[in-house]
């Protein structure tokens, strides 16, 4: 095939890139060459509009092994103790092929983790619909969850926790993000960087075959009427193969054969051995005729292209080939000397002893494109003025009973029950809590994970809504008892190229990195998915953070569930009322402007942390972030977990009711004392300047408001679990 | 008392039980699938987990394995086999138990805690177990216990149900049975009982940090009764 212009636009690359290519070869490139430009130069893997402003982020810090730039990020956990972690976007194909696309981000992002040289012990999922009356949504979602499930149980990893919502801008844009985090020895760490010349270069796991071929480039376009013709882009995935290929690269890995090791991910072959070349400063020479192939007659250009799942590639020890063989060979993989390094900085291919292909690799990466893309600056919008005649006939049970069930408040076992959130005994905090703990096996330590995004409050003021997601993950982790370290993120965005979506963009990478940065809880990985678009129309600005902590003793965990009668409940933090851009404005009063609630990162820190010492102190019975939906929310939900009932006295100092209960002010906690121990968490509340409220006592099983107004928590559970379930057996 | 846990490709509760049987005295040993001989053992448990992908029917491919041979003549001559989930699917599949496990009624995988009633104590999982009930765990696809008509009644006659799902009662009903098996049933025997096949995972429920902790009482108890 003759190459020129036209063919390298089909392939997704800009006239000017073209152009670029042509230079840096100083001729025209054969088609496997531009095949590996354009899956090399695509968004996806260049990150070329996004780079710019990634390199802002806060990535550093006490407890951080490794920061952005590896297979995943590494903190430490003490005790020669780490945990390498990891979230990834699978949106595009997930949307086209729901079983299949989620399955093989759950499976992509567990190989992330393992080529590491960590066991995956936990998996986590944020995941977005369009409004529920859409005709796709129910398929969607079907399909998504029996695909993360369908993965992640027949790998034997538990999903720990995750998030659901549903918005209309997902319409067109499903996401599906997913986080692994694994354990691993801090002095058996693996990475990608290849040394030393003449080392054999090793195939190993599936065949290769043509699904897949130009998935990272599908991913970095919008989606368009002929959508479904891409069904062949997404890739298929063999659970049971990466169970098997987990298992033997971790034997293997027990041994000192592996120089470097990196999964083949998007755009398979291509990225995995430039990556490896490049970080290495090392050239590779790959024959294609060895590449285990799963279909015949595949071209050099399909090889280096397809995105078959379940390989690896690994750069070994002179002498160690068949001592590694052997490990592939007891659990039934492919295993194949496919090359060498090099000292020619070159990736140079040959097929049928010619050679088809040869690219310096510094072209590839280092001079990849990089666009300081134009950005448009978000207005902080003005505040609205709730008017008494709208809220005055609204009964606080009912707007409560309507926010329990709304979708993206309601209970999601359906979900969850049918994810393994059990498997590998450590699971010691299941999902539905603030997050999901497991324990570090064989000792006393535990990990709390959580995922969380606030698409609503990112769209209303990006910045603002960008702290918030840190500062909520931040929250979720504390509210367990665990002390945070850091965060992986999966910024999910519309398309770069339109002014609004980067400025998006660049403001919620800005507010991430300021909340980061004052709340010490550094970036280490992460990963960028633009182009979430169906025509001109883009999703809301959905930045997914996934933060990960450390509880020391995993007897002191915390749960939210209401423990004990006659016990206090007290609010952590300020309520001043913020009503704009809440649960509540949304959908019950109809209310879509405004800015979303404050962030003041100094209470935010504050109040975390005397919380902690509280939990230190051994002062805290149950605890729950306010977050969606305000206090009152928040309170229902401990006592339905809890099966217990509280009587509340509303605190004199705001006027009205419904702003007290259903505002959405940040870094506030509900906490559960013994009334014993009152006046020593007052003590220290007071000495840390925190402000608190008493909200009210604990009872049996009815919830009171102010003597007055009474519910059954039976009702309020009912409100809370039905929606799901009945929307799905519909 | 010695114990062996066989590992086909796909197993991923291997791990868990090993914890489990070790948390409550037994020596215990992990069995590669390829292998011929079983170490000499009091008891042999088939882990959960999706053998060879469970592509093919649940359990068929592991039940023709290689160690298998030797794991139905232990069987046969009376040695206490223990089939959870997986370990199960592969019981019925050797046909030292009788009866297949299709998919759960509602078609989706189920993980959550159950109840279950023990129906016969007169075997060495559950005698002298004082419960009535018992707080397990279940996590599988494939759960949905059936036989035929004249199979149910060989297995009533010779009472050869182990496990009923229930309510924490212990009333057998429709509303408690999580994956439509019939006749709620949860686990079963061989005629001699010293085969089990189960579907809950009691290795889960070790530690009441855990989803409970009456896993513990089904290990202590089953460790004396073998001594």
């Amino acid at each position: 095939m003759i190459v020129n212009e036209k063919v390298a636009v089909d392939h997704g690359l800009k006239k000017d890139e073209y152009a670029k290519i042509c230079e840096l070869l100083k001729r025209t490139p054969n088609i496997t060459e531009l095949g590996i430009f354009s899956a090399m130069w695509n968004e996806h893997c260049s990150y070329k509009s996004s780079r710019l402003h990634l390199k802002k982020l806060p990535t550093k810090g006490k407890k951080v092994i490794q920061g952005p730039g590896e297979n995943a990020g590494v903190i430490d956990i003490e005790d020669n103790d780490a945990i390498v972690f990891k979230i990834e976007s699978h949106n595009h194909p997930s949307f086209i092929e729901p079983y299949q696309g989620a399955a093989t981000g759950v499976g992509g992002i567990m190989r992330d983790v393992f080529t590491m040289g960590a066991r995956p012990i936990a998996n986590l999922n944020s995941i977005h619909f369009g409004s529920p009356q859409h005709k796709k949504t129910k398929n969607l979602l079907r399909g998504v969850v029996h695909g993360i499930g369908g993965y992640g149980n027949c790998m034997g990893v538990p999903t720990i926790a995750g998030q659901t919502s549903f918005d209309s801008s997902y319409n067109g844009n499903i996401l599906v993000n997913a986080m692994t985090l694994g354990l691993v020895k801090k002095d058996k760490i693996f990475y990608s960087k290849a040394a030393g010349l003449d080392k054999p270069v090793i195939y190993v796991g599936s065949k290769t075959g043509r699904d897949g071929i130009h998935g990272a480039s599908m991913a970095s376009a919008s989606f368009d009427e002929k959508i479904e013709e891409k069904k062949p882009t997404v890739q298929v995935g063999d659970p049971f193969t990466e169970k098997l290929l987990l298992e033997a690269c971790l034997e293997l890995m027990a041994g000192d054969s592996i120089i470097a090791i990196q999964d083949m991910g998007a755009a398979g072959l291509t990225s995995s051995s430039i990556e490896m070349a490049s970080k290495g400063n090392l050239g590779i020479e790959i024959n294609l005729n060895k590449v285990p192939c799963r279909e015949s007659k595949m071209t050099p250009y399909e090889i280096m292209l397809s995105e078959s799942q379940e390989r690896m590639l690994i750069v070994l020890e002179n002498g160690k080939e068949d001592q590694a063989k052997k490990i592939f060979d007891k659990w039934n993989l492919d295993f194949a000397v496919i090359g060498k390094t090099t000292n020619s900085k070159r990736i140079e291919l040959y097929f049928d002893e010619e050679k088809v292909a040869d690219i310096p690799v510094n072209t590839l990466v280092e001079n990849s494109p990089m666009y300081d893309r134009k950005w448009k600056k978000a207005k902080l919008p003005k505040k609205n003025k709730i008017k008494k005649e709208d809220i005055k006939h609204l009964k606080i049970i009912d707007v409560l009973k309507k926010v329990l069930a709304n979708p993206n408040v309601c209970s999601k076992e359906w979900i969850w029950q049918q994810y393994d959130h059990t498997v590998m005994g450590d699971t010691i905090q299941k999902p539905g809590g603030d997050s999901g703990v497991v324990r570090v096996h064989g000792t006393d330590k535990a990990v709390a994970a959580s995922v969380d995004s606030s698409a609503v409050y990112c769209w209303a003021h990006p910045l603002t809504g960008g702290k918030q997601v840190v500062c909520e993950s931040f929250r979720n982790l504390i509210s367990v008892g665990a002390k945070p370290i850091a965060i992986t993120n999966c910024l999910n965005f519309g398309s770069p190229e339109n002014e609004e979506n980067m400025g998006e963009f660049v403001e919620c990478v800005q507010g991430i990195g300021e909340a980061s940065e004052y709340l010490k809880f550094p970036v280490v990985s992460g990963n960028v998915s633009f182009y979430n678009q169906t025509k001109e129309e883009g999703i809301k600005p959905t930045p997914a953070i996934g933060g990960v902590g450390l509880i020391k003793n995993y007897k002191n965990m915390i749960t939210m569930e209401f423990k004990e009668i006659d016990n206090l409940v007290l609010v952590i933090g300020k309520t001043e009322g913020h009503i704009d851009q809440s649960l509540f404005a949304r959908t019950i009063l109809d209310e879509k402007n405004g800015p979303p609630p404050e962030v003041n990162l100094f209470n935010e820190k504050n109040n975390g942390e005397t919380l902690l010492k509280l939990i230190d102190n051994n002062l805290i019975k149950s605890a729950h972030d306010v977050s969606l939906g305000g206090i009152i929310t928040a309170v229902a939900k401990m006592c339905i977990k809890g099966k217990k009932g509280i009587n509340i006295k509303k605190p004199k100092y705001l006027i009205n009711e419904i702003e007290y209960f259903f505002a959405e002010d940040q870094g506030r906690y509900i906490i559960e004392i013994n009334k014993k121990d009152f006046k020593k968490v007052a003590d220290i509340l007071n000495k840390n300047a925190v402000h608190f409220d008493e909200l009210g006592t604990i009872t049996e099983n009815e919830l009171y408001i102010n003597d007055k107004t009474k519910v059954t928590i039976d009702e309020l559970s009912t409100s809370n679990k039905s929606w799901l379930n009945n929307y799905m057996s519909k | 008392m010695k114990s062996s846990v066989i590992t086909f490709p796909g197993s991923n509760c291997d791990r868990d039980i090993d914890v489990a049987l070790k948390k409550f005295g037994f020596k215990n040993k992990m069995v590669w699938h390829t292998d011929a001989e079983l170490p000499k053992s009091d008891l042999v448990v088939l882990p959960g987990g999706f053998s060879y992908g469970d592509y093919l029917r649940c359990g068929s491919m592991a039940s023709k394995s290689k160690i298998m041979h030797s794991v139905i003549n232990f069987a046969n001559s009376g040695g206490m086999v223990m089939g959870i989930c997986n370990g199960f699917q592969i019981l019925v599949e050797t046909g030292l138990v009788p009866g297949v496990l299709l998919r759960n009624k509602y078609l989706e995988f189920i993980c959550k805690n159950v109840f279950v009633k023990i129906n016969d104590k007169k075997n060495k999982y559950f005698k002298n177990v004082d419960n009535e009930v018992l707080e397990f765990h279940i996590a599988h696809n494939e759960g949905n216990y059936f036989c035929t008509n004249d199979q149910l009644k060989e297995i009533e006659d010779n009472n050869q149900i182990a496990i009923n799902y229930c309510d924490e009662n212990g009333k057998i009903e429709d509303q408690f049975n999580p994956n439509g098996s019939i006749k709620n049933i949860a686990g079963i025997f061989n005629k001699e009982k010293n085969v089990l096949g189960m579907m809950p995972h009691p290795e889960r429920m070790i530690d009441a940090s855990l989803s409970g902790d009456d896993g513990s009482l089904f290990f202590k108890n089953l460790i004396n009764n073998l001594k």
